[in-house]
């Protein structure tokens, strides 16, 4: 291996005195430092989660290590309420997923790539549904949805978790369109593509990294919401819904074992689509 | 070039008054001010000036991207005007090449066949062809980003090629290249021009690229097309002060006609100074007028030389070796400063130096009357 000559600087273009790298060192070690405890403030609940996944707890309450155990995977839907709530979640979360990206990567091309009459106002009210309160937003859905006469249950759930993800989808969409180079578009209809195959074939491939990562994050943003799904849900329990009302009688371990997976497939679509962006340049 | 300049030949590519205005802000932007330009079947085309001259816009509105304000553009006669670029029968060579990152180089170059429905045996055997042609066989399977950047141009000049355009538009297709491979993809892009027998209509700013390259150039300045001509007589006879310092450098003179004789103007800048221009008709005595000598054309000695050239005096301010060639900058009597270059043939011949009291002389035709 050629690496630690590589590595060795020449004398002539060493840049600094016997007296810096010393400092340089320091500055080095206090920077890698920084980087590990921010991952470790990041991964740590995430971290105790996992592990109390595997908590051998004999009572009801699962905050302390009584040894390691693999029976709540086995024992993963014996909790009616939580199985119901889990598959609630998951549903709505995949529906809002597909019905936000849809919308969204609409929005964003549109402000990515065209200038219109109402654009500003468009941007401001994305960025608006983005940074309202959730207990505002809440609040007024509920009192939308009582008004209109809907009923409240899985397709209020879902129209709400919609309204409030959309925007994130538009904005990822948004900003990967505006550096995609335009003559893109204009080589396939040079090439003779129509309108639809270019964009088939040419600008939905660019930004589908955006278009999946948006997907993700209303994914995630839809299966863990707790404040707007409280007020919008009726009836019906979502998983975050009935860890919060089971959490006064304690929080089965089944739960830490249903967030591990949901993390763990979230985290691994991350990396694929992350890897697939890279792959595709 | 010669057979495609026949008489009577429907021009490949025709702009009559063709106008381009963006209005934003409240004022009008006017990119083309009015071009009218034939290009005739299988010549090597190029729009050459600065940038913001109008050549772009000029370019895209043959491809079909920008539509004219005011003008017809014809293809073969066709009057195209409202035609989208996909039934347009160009291809174009992005500046930035385009090409698509998620396809492999055989899919890009496949790409407008596909569009076109072309069945499979023949798509891939002009794809190959095609890929030949330009050097990158074998490569068929990388991605764009994996090439170098003269590969990925040759990927879209094939890109573009394979779908046997009547017209190639290519907008500075060598901008993003370093000095080397940019003139080798000049020789390249000559040769693939000659094998496909396609016309080219070339967009650049670069001068020598321009004058390599084209059967014909058409200067372009603030949305108009100040000359068009064959590269060496642009070169050689400017027509408009712009185009002579725009291309080459140029030395500009402007002076009163003396007296006019045998169709020569004769201008006297300083005393025992002479300057034979040849005129056609409109100058009279004590008109002023715009000259312009190439500074390879200039004589630089010590005596006054004789006979019937152009001749003034001045001093050297400044030599300058060049290898190949030494650069002098003349002061004349009246402050004008002139360039001259002296090929380094004879070694005897670089004597003057800083401070000479030299003259400078020149055949009468190498200097231009030009329009303003």
């Amino acid at each position: 291996m050629t690496a630690p000559a590589i590595d060795r600087p020449a004398p002539a273009s060493a840049p600094v005195s016997p007296a810096r790298p010393g400092r340089r060192r320091l500055g080095d070690r206090l920077l890698t430092a920084y980087g590990w405890i921010v991952i470790a403030w990041l991964l740590l609940p995430i971290a105790v989660m996992v592990l109390f996944g595997f908590n051998d707890t004999r009572s009801r309450t699962n905050f302390t290590w009584e040894g390691f155990t693999l029976q709540w995977y086995g024992r993963l839907f014996e909790i009616p309420g939580l199985s119901a709530g889990f598959v609630n979640s998951l549903v709505i979360a995949v529906l809002t997923a597909v019905i936000a990206t849809a919308l969204g990567m609409m929005i964003g091309l549109a402000l990515g790539r065209y200038r219109f009459r109402g654009q500003g106002l468009t941007n401001l009210i994305m960025f608006a549904a983005i940074s309202c309160p959730e207990i505002i937003m809440g609040t007024s859905l509920l009192s939308m949805f009582l008004m209109t006469g809907i009923p409240l249950g899985r397709v209020t759930l879902v129209i709400a978790h919609v309204m409030f993800s959309v925007s994130f989808v538009a904005v990822t969409v948004r900003a990967r369109v505006l550096t995609l180079d335009r003559s893109l578009e204009e080589a396939a209809q040079d090439l003779g593509a129509s309108r639809w195959e270019t964009f088939r074939l040419v600008t939905f491939p660019s930004i589908l990294p955006a278009v999946t990562a948006g997907a993700l994050l209303a994914f995630a943003l839809s299966v863990d919401d707790f404040i707007i799904s409280t007020f919008v849900n009726g009836p019906v329990e979502t998983f975050p819904l009935w860890v919060w009302s089971a959490s006064r009688l304690g929080i089965p371990p089944q739960v830490n074992v249903m967030g591990t997976l949901i993390f763990a497939v979230g985290a691994a679509l991350a990396v694929v689509n992350a890897v697939g962006a890279r792959r595709r340049g | 070039m010669a057979d495609a300049l026949r008489a009577g030949g429907t021009p490949a590519i025709e702009l009559t008054g063709v106008v381009k205005e963006y209005s934003g802000h409240g004022e009008v932007v006017r990119a083309v001010r009015g071009v009218d330009l034939a290009i005739e079947e299988g010549e090597f085309f190029s729009l050459l000036g600065p940038s913001g001259c109008g050549k772009t816009t000029t370019m895209r509105m043959i491809a079909g991207f920008e539509e004219p304000t005011r003008g017809v553009v014809r293809l073969h006669g066709q009057d195209v005007t409202d035609v989208p670029p996909a039934k347009r029968d160009v291809n174009m060579v992005f500046q930035s090449y385009a090409l698509f990152p998620h396809m492999s180089v055989y899919e890009n170059v496949a790409f407008g066949l596909r569009r076109r429905g072309v069945d499979r045996d023949e798509l891939d055997r002009r794809v190959r062809e095609m890929l030949e042609i330009v050097d990158l066989a074998g490569r068929e399977k990388r991605r764009p980003r994996e090439l170098s950047g003269g590969q990925q141009q040759r990927v879209a000049l094939a890109r573009a090629l394979v779908n046997r355009p009547r017209a190639l538009l290519l907008d500075e297709p060598l901008g993003a290249l370093d000095l080397k491979l940019r003139q080798a993809m000049q020789i390249e892009l000559k040769r693939i021009q000659r094998e496909v027998g396609i016309t080219f209509v070339y967009v650049t700013h670069d001068q020598g690229e321009a004058l390599t390259m084209s059967d014909r150039i058409a200067v372009m300045n603030d949305g108009l097309v100040e000359q068009l001509a064959p590269p060496r007589e642009v070169y050689e006879r400017p027509a408009t002060r712009f185009v002579a310092g725009f291309i080459g450098t140029s030395n500009l003179f402007s002076g009163v006609v003396d007296r006019i004789a045998d169709g020569l103007a004769v201008l006297r800048p300083g005393p025992g100074d002479r300057v034979l221009v040849p005129v056609e008709g409109k100058p009279a005595e004590g008109d002023t007028i715009d000259l312009t000598v190439r500074p390879e054309k200039i004589v630089i000695t010590a005596e006054e030389p004789g006979g019937d050239v152009s001749k003034v005096r001045g001093t050297v301010a400044e030599v300058v070796y060049l290898g190949t060639s030494y650069s002098y900058a003349v002061t004349l009597g009246n402050g004008a400063e002139v360039t001259v270059f002296q090929q380094n043939a004879h070694s005897s011949d670089s004597s003057a130096e800083r401070g000479d009291p030299v003259w400078l002389s020149w055949q009468p035709r190498h200097s231009y009357a030009m329009g303003s």
